[in-house]
């Protein structure tokens, strides 16, 4: 096999697995090499070696005796630091001690009955309380492609891994764009489902009311095949949607300030859509101006009631922007995050009404090309903006409105990095834009 | 209704007092996204009209 099988998808790989053409030992070898050769990225907090050649060999017999579980089966995966697995300590990126859980959560036994193997977890920023992965106590996660820049976050270890060829897939965690900005920063595909689709169960909450599960992989077939598995549904992969699809793009508030590379991508894409047929038609979603403010008081005071005892007792060992963004949320008071909770229904309202006159929105996903490691502040579009602020800018409105959406690559910058954008569907119809997502990636692939 | 700017000095006022001062930017970050949220919530819900009860959590 002339290239690297890690930088393979699934599909292609699960056919040479099952015909024992390709063995889980020589996959799950080829990845952990590439971990050991770029350990320097950070990306990994915790590797199982010895585990996932176990797991390896079992998956080789099972296959053998004709017991193959299907197209996760003998494939090496990740999992960000924040989801619990038996017997391993529960890090969430920090030096406040975590736990040490007894049961995997839920979506892990079930990649595990997928026949997913689990190579490692990967790195975050700390607690997922940020948008770049360099404030973790493992060393700040680099982007494979450009180590001086961040591969966004929160679950930046899991993007990276999957870009470099450690694995072929990893699951990550989405509170405000926590899995669709960092694959959009390194140029795979990344789904937030809809709102309690997939079980938060043993995952480390940021904010309860926002948080999501969410898959990351090489491609929208095989990000469809974790996203079946995660959910316990059949695994069998996704089909391109078939017919004349129409694409809303909301240009208020969403495109009004974009790295000039980042518009020009969002708009070569509106072009390949329509000479492939589709309708793509401009539209507003009323009030998406007030949507980091709403964000805010709700992200705030959820994740500052979770940290509470935390921050008394260990307030020293938190990351300093994470420890003072948490003790910000203690200040919110009551009767505004109420006043947010009532906004984050109309602004879903809102979403629901263009999503009637089209089958999915389109968007950027990242105003901004991935970041330096270490900024606070960037260049949007002419004007110097909070990092974290800038990066969530177009993701976080689909976390309080409970649609479901997905990043997938689009482009490239002048500097070679890639460009996204973010398809969003409607609520309770993951699969519907997965199928959606297929047919577009067909156009801008 | 408590004001942003008796809000802002009360929260500063506690934040020095748990010597915190690296708060302070953030406190007046979130002053004024406060102050753009109650105006956004008055826009969309006078304040005479009957307020709808959020949605439970989850």
């Amino acid at each position: 096999m002339s290239t690297r099988p890690g930088v393979r998808r699934i599909a292609e790989l699960a056919p040479l697995i099952r015909t024992r053409t390709l063995t889980p030992m020589e996959l799950v070898t080829s990845c952990l090499a590439r971990i050991d050769a770029r350990s320097e990225l950070n990306t990994f907090i915790a590797v199982f070696r010895e585990e996932a050649q176990r797991d390896a060999e079992r998956a080789a017999a099972e296959i053998a005796a004709g017991r193959y579980l299907g197209p996760l089966h003998g494939i090496p995966v990740s999992i960000k630091d924040l989801i619990d697995m038996a017997g391993v300590p529960t890090t969430s990126g920090s030096r406040v001690p975590g736990r040490v859980p007894a049961t995997d959560a839920p979506v892990i036994r079930r990649l595990r009955q997928a026949g997913a193997i689990i190579v490692g977890k990967t790195n975050l920023h700390e607690f997922a309380f940020g948008t770049t992965s360099d404030e973790t106590a493992f060393g700040p996660v680099r982007h494979p492609q450009a180590p001086a820049r961040s591969p966004g976050g929160s679950s930046g270890g899991s993007a990276a891994a999957v870009l470099d060829g450690m694995c072929l897939a990893s699951v990550g965690t989405d509170t405000g764009g926590s899995v669709r900005m960092p694959a959009a920063a390194c140029g795979i595909v990344g789904l937030k489902p809809t709102f309690g689709e997939l079980s938060c169960d043993g995952v480390v909450p940021l904010s309860p009311s926002l948080d999501h599960v969410g898959p990351m992989a090489r491609s929208v077939y095989d990000t469809g095949l974790l996203f079946q598995a995660l959910k316990g549904a059949t695994v069998q992969g996704v089909a391109a949607a078939g017919g004349r699809l129409a694409f809303g793009v909301p240009r208020s508030y969403f495109c009004e300030r974009l790295e000039p590379a980042v518009r020009c991508t969002l708009e070569s894409s509106i072009l390949r859509l329509r000479e492939a047929g589709y309708d793509v038609v401009d539209l507003e979603i009323d009030h998406a101006a007030c949507t980091p403010d709403v964000y805010l008081h709700i992200v705030l005071p959820e994740a500052s009631y979770y940290h509470a005892a935390a921050l008394d007792a260990h307030a020293d060992k938190y990351s300093p922007g994470v420890r003072l963004r948490l003790e910000m949320g203690r200040y919110v008071l009551a009767e505004d995050y109420l006043r947010a909770l009532g906004l984050r229904e109309v602004l879903g309202r809102a979403v629901d009404a263009v999503l009637d006159r089209c089958d999915a929105l389109l968007l950027p996903t990242l105003p901004i090309p991935p970041p330096p490691v270490g900024a606070s502040t960037v260049d949007l579009d002419g004007t110097p903006a909070p990092v974290r602020a800038a990066m969530l800018r177009l993701t976080q409105l689909f976390n309080m409105s409970r649609h479901p959406a997905i990043s997938l690559p689009a482009g490239r910058g002048p500097e070679g990095l890639p460009r996204s954008v973010q398809l969003v569907g409607r609520r309770g119809r993951t699969e519907r834009l997965l199928d959606i997502a297929a047919a577009v990636e067909q156009v801008l692939g | 209704m408590m004001t942003i700017e008796a809000w802002l000095e009360a929260a500063l006022a506690d934040a020095e007092r748990r010597n915190l001062p690296d708060l302070k930017p953030l406190l007046e970050t979130l002053a004024r996204s406060t102050q753009a949220l109650r105006r956004a919530d008055a826009a969309v819900c006078p304040a005479d009209a009957v307020r709808p009860a959020p949605q439970e959590h989850g």
